[in-house]
């Protein structure tokens, strides 16, 4: 029987560098994404590969809305569309009872075209156009306004079009954590967002039904939201003191945490992340403090996308080529870079072998496929010895991914979706030269050569 | 090839490797201590070569890119003369 | 009653203990420290010591661990981790761990239930309880309890430094390690970048308190009580800000201090507390460490076993208060050159672990 070959390797001991595993495993491997393998998924469709999870999807949903409601019972959550807007997807949390939170032209016509009405949309952002805002005012979307210049531009519709907008302001405040969003929205602590209040309601063009703040992104102080909810609903309150108007909702975007690791985080995400109970004991606690909740029983909007489908999504991605790097690490070329998992540039993405490994590791870089020095996945990672066809999975990477993906040199992989039941069904078919082509026009000067 | 540094290297089976002439010590793995002390005996790529897909479950063509790499490895770091 | 009070005797126990944090040298770990003062308790079980660094020195002490494991570095995530206590725990049972590094104790308090199913214990505080003593937040939660905190921004752009530019000197620090007194922009430029490459986002800004300096050992017993407390003055600094030597101090007003400290937020397990007796009259609460310090075998020179405490504790025993600590107990730290051959480090390199008996 022979033995199982590694490549030979050495290293020079120096102080700094004697962390090893000369022996023994703590690189686990991943066979099986929801119990298909995935040697299985690369031979039927090909690599690389976007694997999601409909069973993930579900349990962390109804996971989130069961812990938000032990805290407070009148909750609804909002996908945002922004984190994944395949129409599988989407549809996946429509059907748990989602509305649709959208930030552009774009996402608004996705939510309508899966036949989710107006009055169930969100219309969250920064840019929002005059064709935009129309539309929704039409189909009595909520609008939530982010500046000045947009209040104006809904006011003069209403008028124009006699109809009465449903708004709620977007509010940013200082909850202790940085950077600070205060690009997006009204600011609290200043009295800008009150001054829009005022402002607002005494144009009488439009109906405010709520508040809105999205305080983050990534945020790993579960505290910030108890600060937030709390600026909110002394907000609210102040509101209904002053002129009378009881909102309807309280909506405290998104920004949750997934499992991922920021890559200037040094505790891993499994560690650093709050839970969901975390989160929402922070706003629960600022909901059953305020004398506006006990009085009116606000409903509570969550907008979290990333914690909800970040963990969901596995890339499938192949070795294409190693390489052995000056300073001593190796590198492994996968058919999958930045191009297809942007979030590469901001977490510590989790990539393990698909079969065991027997002996030692070594520091292994992973780059993508493309021409650009900033295509990394993952910077060194202590890994086993691979090769050419070997494949790899990288997760977490359901959230971001498939919204943020680039063209760049390359077409863009399939995705498939593994449902409840386990069966494997396709989402969008990979890209050909004809879905890149297709809007391109070539003069015909420049039609021969 | 200049193989001679190699004969005075104190290696023990777990890879740990001594140049008490330099007094730097090294970690090698399984197949790199292997050939290292193939290659103190003084045997060449072929042979080694031959050897190795005797005993360890490997193509040539997978072998001969971490072979050579190897040898760049050890060349770096001062172990063989070119 | 005082006199009744003794210190725990650990020499009927026969369990395995492991221990991290053996580097001694110019930033000494405490690990060394924690487990001389288990050996004191007349402990003769088994002592694991858990490394990231083969060049640990407490390693290559003769009598002091019986086998040694290499640990993957806490940034390689639970999956490393569990991976690699099972496989130890595989080899040997482990009972009681006692972490002794800050940026592994998160760690350890979240994979308890794991580490329970491996029999593994230890006397650590609630998640809850660990997170309020973080640098980023000790500014927020005690002051408006009556503790008092030197100032401080949490900063995570150079933008922020730059609006401070005026305030300095003031103390910069890492979110785990390392604090420095920049003296202007310029210095607190120069560290932050070297802070954010090791230890990340954000870095706290302090407001620089001139006063006093005293360290407070204490064993917390979670419901805001201590099993032990012992204050030390430094009185050997070295050119790194670490005290190597020391006298253990009677001074009823910082006791009081600490002792409210420690009954605000209910801490369970070891810590150290660094408070600033400011030129005001003051007491500031500087940090909250949440392990042992390195100097912690003044406690038990002074007459308080605390590591052999938290050995009984782990284990779920009922242990009443530890005697008073002797004022006036001193410690000088010293160094000293340990003789072996390259074949040990060759072990602890090559096979990642060590058996010494």
């Amino acid at each position: 029987m022979k033995k199982t070959y590694i490549a030979p390797n050495i290293e020079r001991n120096s102080a700094g560098n004697m962390n090893k595993y000369g022996a023994k495993s703590v690189v686990r491997h991943q066979d099986n994404i929801e119990g298909v393998p995935i040697s299985q998924l690369v031979k039927d469709h090909g690599s690389p590969l976007i694997v999601l999870s409909e069973a993930q999807m579900r349990k962390r949903y109804r996971r989130l809305l069961d812990v938000m409601k032990m805290h407070y019972p009148k909750v609804e959550l909002a996908w945002s569309y922004k984190t994944n807007y395949l129409g599988a997807v989407c549809n996946i949390f429509h059907q748990e009872g989602a509305r649709a939170e959208v930030v552009s032209r774009m996402e608004y016509e996705m939510a309508r075209r899966l036949g989710i009405e107006g009055k169930d949309i969100i219309f969250n952002g920064p840019g929002k156009s005059p064709q935009a805002l129309r539309i929704a005012i039409q189909e009595s979307a909520l609008i939530h306004i982010d500046h000045l210049d947009e209040l104006y531009m809904i006011e003069k519709l209403a008028r124009e079009m006699d109809m009465v907008p449903q708004v709620a302001i977007r509010v940013n405040m200082d909850t202790g954590i940085s950077p600070q969003w205060t690009r997006f929205g009204f600011n609290y602590e200043n009295g800008e967002a009150y001054r829009t209040v005022q402002r607002l309601l005494s144009g009488k063009t439009m109906k405010l039904r709520g508040l809105h703040t999205h305080i983050g992104t990534f945020i790993l102080d579960a505290n910030a939201y108890y600060w937030a909810a709390k600026a909110l609903l002394d907000l609210a309150q102040r509101i209904e003191q002053e002129h009378d108007v009881v909102l309807e909702y309280i909506d405290m975007g998104g920004g949750f945490a997934s499992q991922n690791t920021l890559h200037a985080q040094y505790t891993p995400g499994e560690f650093a992340s709050p839970s969901f109970d975390q989160y929402a004991s922070a706003i629960g606690n600022a909901f059953n403090e305020s004398s506006f909740v006990s009085k009116n029983v606000p409903t509570l909007i969550l907008e979290t996308g990333r914690a909800l489908v970040d963990e969901a999504g596995s890339l499938i991605s192949s070795v294409l080529g190693k390489k052995n790097l000056p300073t001593g690490e190796r590198a492994i070329i996968l058919d999958a870079g930045v191009n297809t998992a942007i979030t590469a540039w901001w977490y510590k993405l989790k990539v393990l072998p698909t079969r065991s490994f027997p002996g030692a590791y070594q520091n292994t870089i992973f780059y993508g496929p493309l021409c650009m020095n900033i295509d990394v996945i993952r910077p060194a990672v202590p890994f086993p010895d691979l090769h050419f066809g070997d494949t790899v999975v990288i997760s977490p990477t359901g959230a971001y991914n498939n919204t943020q993906w680039m063209q760049f040199i390359e077409y863009r992989p399939q995705i498939l979706l593994i449902t409840e039941t386990g069966q494997v069904e396709l989402l969008r078919e990979s890209e050909t030269l004809q879905d890149v082509i297709a809007r391109e026009r070539i003069p015909e000067h420049l039609s021969k050569i | 090839m200049d193989y001679s540094k190699l004969q005075n290297l104190a290696m023990n089976d777990n890879g740990f490797i001594f140049d008490p002439a330099s007094g730097y010590s090294y970690t090698s793995n399984e197949t790199g201590l292997y050939i290292m002390k193939l290659l103190a005996m003084g045997k060449d790529k072929d042979a080694i070569c031959q050897q190795l897909m005797e005993d360890y479950e490997v193509s040539e063509d997978n072998f001969d890119s971490d072979f050579e790499h190897y040898m760049l490895m050890l060349e770096a770091l001062g172990l063989v003369e070119f | 009653m005082a006199e009744l009070r003794q210190n725990p005797d650990l020499s009927s126990l026969d369990i395995t203990i492991a221990v991290t944090g053996l580097k001694t040298g110019d930033n000494p770990q405490p690990g060394v420290a924690v487990i001389r003062s288990i050996r004191a308790a007349g402990f003769t079980g088994r002592i694991i010591g858990l490394v990231y660094d083969s060049m640990e020195s407490g390693i290559y002490l003769e009598d002091l661990v019986d086998e040694v494991y290499q640990m993957p570095y806490p940034s390689a995530g639970a999956e490393a981790f569990l991976a690699r206590i099972e496989y130890i725990s595989s080899k040997r049972k482990i009972d009681v761990i006692i972490p002794n590094l800050d940026a592994e104790v998160i760690l350890y308090i979240r994979l308890q239930d794991e580490l329970a199913k491996l029999g593994i214990k230890s006397y650590l505080p609630s998640e809850e309880c660990f997170l309020l003593r973080d640098k980023t937040k000790l500014a927020t939660y005690f002051p408006p309890r009556g503790i008092l905190v030197p100032d401080t921004m949490l900063v995570s752009d150079v933008s922020q430094l730059i609006s401070n530019k005026d305030n300095f000197p003031m103390m910069i620090k890492g979110r785990y390690y390392e604090a420095y007194k920049a003296h202007n922009f310029e210095e607190a430029l120069k560290y932050f970048y070297e802070i954010e490459s090791r230890w990340g986002l954000p870095i706290i800004l302090q407001k620089l308190i001139y006063g006093e300096e005293y360290n407070i050992v204490i064993v917390g017993d979670g419901e805001g009580g201590v099993l032990g407390m012992v204050p030390q003055k430094k009185l050997v600094i070295t050119d790194k800000g670490k005290g190597f030597g020391g006298v253990v101090i009677k001074n009823p007003e910082l006791d009081e201090f600490a002792a409210k400290v420690i009954s605000l937020f209910k801490w369970r397990g070891p810590c150290e507390l660094e408070v600033m007796r400011g030129y005001d009259n003051q007491n500031y609460l500087i940090e909250i460490n949440p392990r042992f310090p390195a100097w912690v075998r003044l406690a038990e020179g002074s007459g308080q076993n605390q590591p052999a405490a938290v050995v009984l504790k782990a284990l779920g025993e009922e242990l009443a208060a530890l005697p008073p600590c002797k004022s006036g107990t001193l410690f000088i730290r010293h160094a000293e050159d340990i003789i072996t051959d390259i074949s040990v480090m060759g072990e602890v390199s090559a096979k990642s672990e060590l058996i010494r008996r």
